[in-house]
């Protein structure tokens, strides 16, 4: 399959990147390279196999629902780049 | 002779007998590091507190409250192993001032064995590369030969234990992140089966793959840490109810009757002379020990890495959609809104290479490709597993390179991404399988660099690859040579 720019510009968009021109070209590249590659999985015939995510029987892990402390605020908002009164400080989403 | 020369677990007998106190330990490990800063394997030195603990610790030996076959021990860490309050990187400039506001269970867990942490060590960024290269803190460089790579992705973890600047180290392996460095360092590495090692605190690369895994000297070494890591934690939900330990105690120096299986996919083209000789080397070294080896046909084999990179790209994509410069790690001082601000942070605070797989992983995932590309991947994982579970049943161990070359040299690797993903292909299947799998050295190339072989088990049998890797160091001595002392 054929790698476009608008296929780049739009995983980019997907991934909240924003590439400059020459890392367009590269990522064109590489990544065509790269997809190309793993389209040899289209060789192998899978009909009937069930898609495997978790390698061991284990499911549906639960703990009881008991209220236990959380961590402290103010230790989560010690790295936090902005902040104010106790909220993450974040550019205005709502008009 | 100096007390580096030690194994970490006769360091911790000297300890014990009061030979040699804890501080004093301490600061020699401390000063190794620093004198190994030209090979740049920490990105951060924890010399106040690690002289704190040592203090703390040896006050606990003196009042005979300690006996942990590893206490008293300094070791360092992987820097994506959250350590509260201690910068946590991930090699990123993203995360470059990021402090933990907990602590990681394989972290706790070694502070409550008593050992002493005294360094985050440098690796590829967020985990992903084979060459410690894309770090933003600078390559590391293999003490072996320092024109080249340590391999990667816990190049640091492996180069510091080469370099006799660690007893024991922590690393990480998605991929092989901890075998190939192993092999390209000289040293011996384990990769648990997947779930055996709690992943709370480790910073998630591909959730489905990543295992923490120490490295060291000594098979015998590598059991001790594993007994602290291994063990179920409430906290991962992916955490097997397994107990911890009982690797040490259940080490054997016999491989009689041990059933090994060489795949014969895996000697094939692009593996190197050197390489393919030293490990089959190994496995004659094996036989004559009393292991029956036999050569076999294992499937799949050419579909593990796209398998691999598509899964590994995907859950990378998915785990790393975090960074967006609100919560924590890198903020650009400018941006215009919302959006600007997700672009500008994500695209300064990433290298190229997470970049790339960021978006590799973007697109597999994206509408339209997903059943061609990411679902196809795990019905392919179905039939790696298969093909693995299918060997098991005649084998008790698999043979076989940890990489296809010895360690390359630097600056080579990274403008061709496709062929650096190809070097992964004896180690990425294992990661897909969940199998446990451990390197250790078995010989050196013409030119003096490390060879070693991997041995691949059944799921929960670390004990066997553990015991066979030990009895081979009791008959070999490829695991005693340091850098220097290799005749080329």
């Amino acid at each position: 399959m054929e790698i476009t720019d608008e296929l780049i510009m739009y995983v980019a968009a997907l991934a909240r990147l924003e590439l400059s021109s020459e890392e367009e070209k590269r990522a064109k590249k590489d990544l065509g390279d790269i997809i190309s590659y793993i389209n040899m999985l289209n060789e192998l015939d899978t009909s009937g196999i069930e898609p495997l995510s978790h390698t061991f029987d284990i499911k549906n892990v639960f703990r009881e629902d008991a209220v236990k402390p959380s961590a402290d605020r103010d230790s989560l908002l010690a790295n936090a780049p902005a902040k104010h009164e106790g909220c993450y400080k974040v550019p205005k989403t709502v008009e | 002779m100096s007390i580096l020369d030690l194994s970490a677990l006769q360091l911790a007998k000297k300890l014990q007998a009061k030979e040699i106190s804890v501080p004093e330990a301490t600061g020699v490990m401390l000063k190794a590091l620093k004198n190994a800063a030209p090979l740049n394997v920490a990105v951060n030195l924890c010399e106040e507190q690690a002289l704190a603990r040592a203090q703390a610790v040896q006050k606990r030996l003196d009042a005979g409250e300690i006996s942990s076959p590893l206490a008293g021990v300094p070791m360092a860490i992987k820097d994506n192993i959250c350590t509260k309050g201690i910068p946590t990187t991930c090699g990123s400039k993203m995360l470059e001032n990021f402090r933990p506001p907990y602590e990681a269970t394989v972290a706790d867990k070694l502070t409550q064995a008593d050992t002493i942490l005294c360094a985050k060590l440098n690796m590829d960024e967020f985990a992903m590369g084979s060459t410690t290269e894309t770090s933003y803190f600078g390559q590391v460089k293999n003490p072996w030969d320092t024109s080249r790579v340590p391999g990667g992705s816990s190049g640091g973890s492996a180069a510091a234990v080469a370099a006799g600047a660690a007893w024991f180290t922590l690393g990480s392996d998605t991929g092989g992140s901890i075998r190939q460095p192993a092999s390209f360092c000289g040293v011996t590495g384990i990769k648990p089966t997947y779930g055996r090692v709690s992943r709370y605190g480790l910073v998630a690369y591909g959730s489905s793959l990543d295992q923490i895994g120490p490295l060291a000297r000594t098979a015998e070494d590598a059991a001790a840490v594993l007994d602290i890591i291994s063990g179920y934690d409430p906290a991962d939900s992916t955490s097997l109810n397994q107990p911890a330990g009982g690797f040490l105690a259940g080490l054997k120096d016999s491989v009689k009757g041990l059933k090994v299986g060489i795949p014969r996919e895996y000697f094939g083209e692009g593996l190197e002379e050197d390489v393919k000789a030293a490990v089959l080397g190994a496995a004659k070294k094996l036989e004559s020990m009393g292991a029956i080896v036999e050569e076999f046909s294992l499937p799949m084999t050419q579909y593990a890495i796209p398998t691999y990179y598509i899964i590994a790209s995907a859950e990378a994509s998915s785990n790393l959609s975090r960074y967006d410069g609100i919560k924590y790690g890198y903020r650009p001082d400018q941006s215009e809104d919302l959006l600007d601000l997700y672009l500008k942070a994500r695209s300064q605070g990433f290298g190229t290479e997470v970049k790339r797989r960021i978006m590799l992983g973007a697109f597999v995932l994206s509408s339209g490709y997903y059943d061609a590309y990411y679902k196809k991947a795990l019905q392919a994982k179905a039939l790696i597993k298969k093909a693995f579970d299918q060997s098991f049943e005649k084998y008790d161990v698999i043979l076989s390179p940890a990489a296809p070359t010895a360690a390359l040299k630097l600056g080579e690797s990274l403008d061709d991404p496709l062929k650096m993903y190809l070097g992964d292909i004896y180690t990425v299947s294992v990661n897909l399988a969940g199998l446990p799998a451990l390197v250790a050295p078995c010989g050196f190339t013409a030119g003096g660099l490390p060879i070693g072989m991997q041995l691949i088990g059944r799921p929960l049998e670390e004990g066997v690859l553990l015991s066979a890797a030990h009895a081979f160091q009791q008959a070999t001595d490829y695991h005693t040579k340091k850098p220097g002392e290799v005749a080329k």
